[in-house]
């Protein structure tokens, strides 16, 4: 029973506790960098990559190797990350990226270095083989995080459905007793006000994974060491999957009347329709919009957040090049900035999860409406959030 | 790896793993966590409005019992009120009849002694009347005697009858 009540609080403290420290662990990893460039460094930590640095720099960098999974012209390869040695190697012809265009790519050697194995000289020329098509299907570091978030919301909402199987009907309880407000407000204050009493019940499971995927995935990027510290939410593919599958789940759960309203929209001078058929068209183009936009809104927040944490971070290496006395006084400001920002992204992962949430929910309300009276009201409610 | 492009192996792996997580989570976990909730929700809902009606039910005893108290209450004292009545009624009622008899009982102590009265006086003249003519027998006998004392003794008496 104490174990269950001291269980939650001692994950927050540790979240904060391993907060408050990421800056030693990014300090290490610049110790003996030649020139440091903030751009590279900031857009190398938002990106995806094929292993998982956690500490240190070139020789003696700490690392995750990760699986590197290939079909090239239909057979698969697989090896892991490591033999690439942050890209200063290359594994049977495989090697990553080097060239402008190629940069954290893999490539195929050719010519005389195909299937070539050993390290990559500086000053020498290599080939890249251009006719192979290399199809990468690489548990990266995003994946790796994917795969570490879904198992923990597995996990998590698993014992908590065992939870409220073995005491049903009573009061909720530890992990249960956190989640269900959670789930209470998504259910009431979202999904029933979007999508009406009456229909919500198909759409709650979907909307629920949804919203504790991004939380959660949101508050992992968050974690500056190994399980988080991927940028998953901020990556465009993420987004953009999430986003088709609300646009899927729209289009199909429509009904006429939402197709009325897109083709001969109610309400609207007849010359705007016939014989350009420009309503029509912007409506056509605002089905497409809605998704594209909840795609950025996410992706960019949360790449945002990453961007700014690591400016601060940046900040301090930047004068710590001009004068170590300077890199340190400018450390404490940057570490207060830091924390700032930490507090203020834990509330951006919960305002873009739970907006995410909310204008999916609404975009299925709005394609199920019946009347017109309702449609043109709610229609305002997602404009003020939208301005986020 | 570029910011902006998507890349085919995270496509893939993301529609496995979120698929994956939905049907987990959708098969296993929701239906159970928000089908407990609702019916906890609706437990809750309906014991409170047992609760506010048998809160109503006990108002409505009380009060009837209450009623049922000032009920017992005044026909109690409609019961003392009658007693007393009907005490006060019996009471008078003796009262009349018992002076009545007395006054019976009066009048016919009052009857007897007059008739006892009478009888006495009845017996007393007869006695008087007896004992006179016995004395006027013996006085006769005596002034018969002579002649002229008869005569002078009757006019006498006649002259005393006269006045009785």
């Amino acid at each position: 029973m104490t174990y269950d009540r001291i269980k939650t609080p001692f994950i927050c403290l540790s979240i904060v506790l391993i907060t408050l420290f990421s800056p030693i662990f990014v300090q290490a990893s610049s110790e003996e960098g030649k020139k440091f460039e903030p751009g590279q460094f900031i857009i190398e930590h938002i990106t995806d990559s094929y292993g998982w640095h956690i500490a240190g720099e070139g020789e003696h960098a700490i690392g995750i190797s990760l699986p590197i999974i290939l079909i090239d012209n239909g057979t698969p390869v697989v090896f892991m990350s490591g033999k690439f040695h942050h890209g200063h190697a290359a594994y049977k012809g495989y090697a990553l990226g080097f060239t402008p265009e190629t940069k954290g790519k893999i490539v195929k050697l050719g010519g005389t270095h195909s299937g070539y194995t050993g390290t990559l000289e500086e000053g020498t020329s290599y080939e890249i083989d251009t006719n192979a098509s290399l199809i990468d299907f690489s548990i990266t570091k995003n994946v790796c995080s994917l795969f570490i978030s879904i198992i923990l919301l597995i996990f998590i909402f698993l014992s908590v459905a065992k939870q409220y199987k073995r005491r049903d009907g009573m009061a909720p309880k530890g992990l249960q007793s956190l989640l269900e407000p959670v789930i209470l407000f998504i259910r009431d204050e979202v999904v029933i006000p979007s999508i009406g009493e009456k229909k919500y019940e198909k759409f709650l499971p979907y909307l629920l994974t949804l919203f504790f995927f991004i939380l959660i995935n949101n508050m992992m990027g968050l974690i500056p060491v190994f399980p988080g510290g991927a940028n998953l939410t901020g990556n465009i593919t993420i987004t953009g999957i999430l986003a088709i599958i609300t646009f899927f789940i729209t289009s199909f759960s429509s009904n006429k009347n939402y197709w009325k309203h897109i083709f001969n929209t109610p309400g609207v001078p007849w010359w705007l329709k016939i014989p350009i058929p420009l309503m029509p068209l912007v409506e056509i183009i605002g089905i497409f919009t809605k998704p594209f936009v909840l795609m950025v809104r996410l992706f960019a927040n949360i790449s945002a957040g990453h961007i700014i944490i690591l400016g601060f971070i940046c900040l301090v290496f930047i004068f710590g090049g001009m004068s170590p006395a300077l890199g340190y006084g400018v450390s404490a400001v940057s570490i207060f900035f830091y924390l700032f920002m930490g507090l203020l992204e834990l509330i951006v992962a919960f305002v873009q999860a739970f907006v995410f949430t909310l204008l999916t929910s609404l975009y299925i309300g709005l394609a199920m409406e019946e009347g017109h009276e309702e449609a043109h009201e709610e229609h305002h409610a997602p404009m003020s959030i939208e301005k986020e | 790896m570029d910011l902006l492009t998507p890349s085919i192996g995270l496509i893939f792996w993301m529609l496995i793993g979120f698929g994956i997580l939905f049907f987990i989570l959708a098969k296993y976990a929701w239906p159970i966590i928000t089908k407990s909730i609702s019916e906890r929700e609706r437990k809750i809902e309906n014991q409170l409005s047992e609760a506010a009606k048998a809160r109503e039910e006990m108002k409505n005893l009380k009060s009837e019992h209450q009623a049922l108290l000032i009920q017992a209450k005044d026909e109690r004292d409609q019961i003392l009120a009658d007693a007393r009545k009907i005490r006060d009624k019996l009471y008078e009622e003796s009262k009349e009849k018992a002076y009545q008899e007395a006054q019976l009982i009066v009048e016919e102590a009052r009857n007897a002694i007059h008739f006892e009265k009478m009888k006495a006086m009845t017996e007393i003249k007869n006695e008087i009347a007896n004992m006179s003519i016995e004395i006027a027998e013996k006085v006769l006998q005596k002034e018969l005697s002579d002649k002229t004392q008869q005569e002078k003794l009757v006019n006498e008496w006649i002259k005393e009858l006269n006045f009785n």
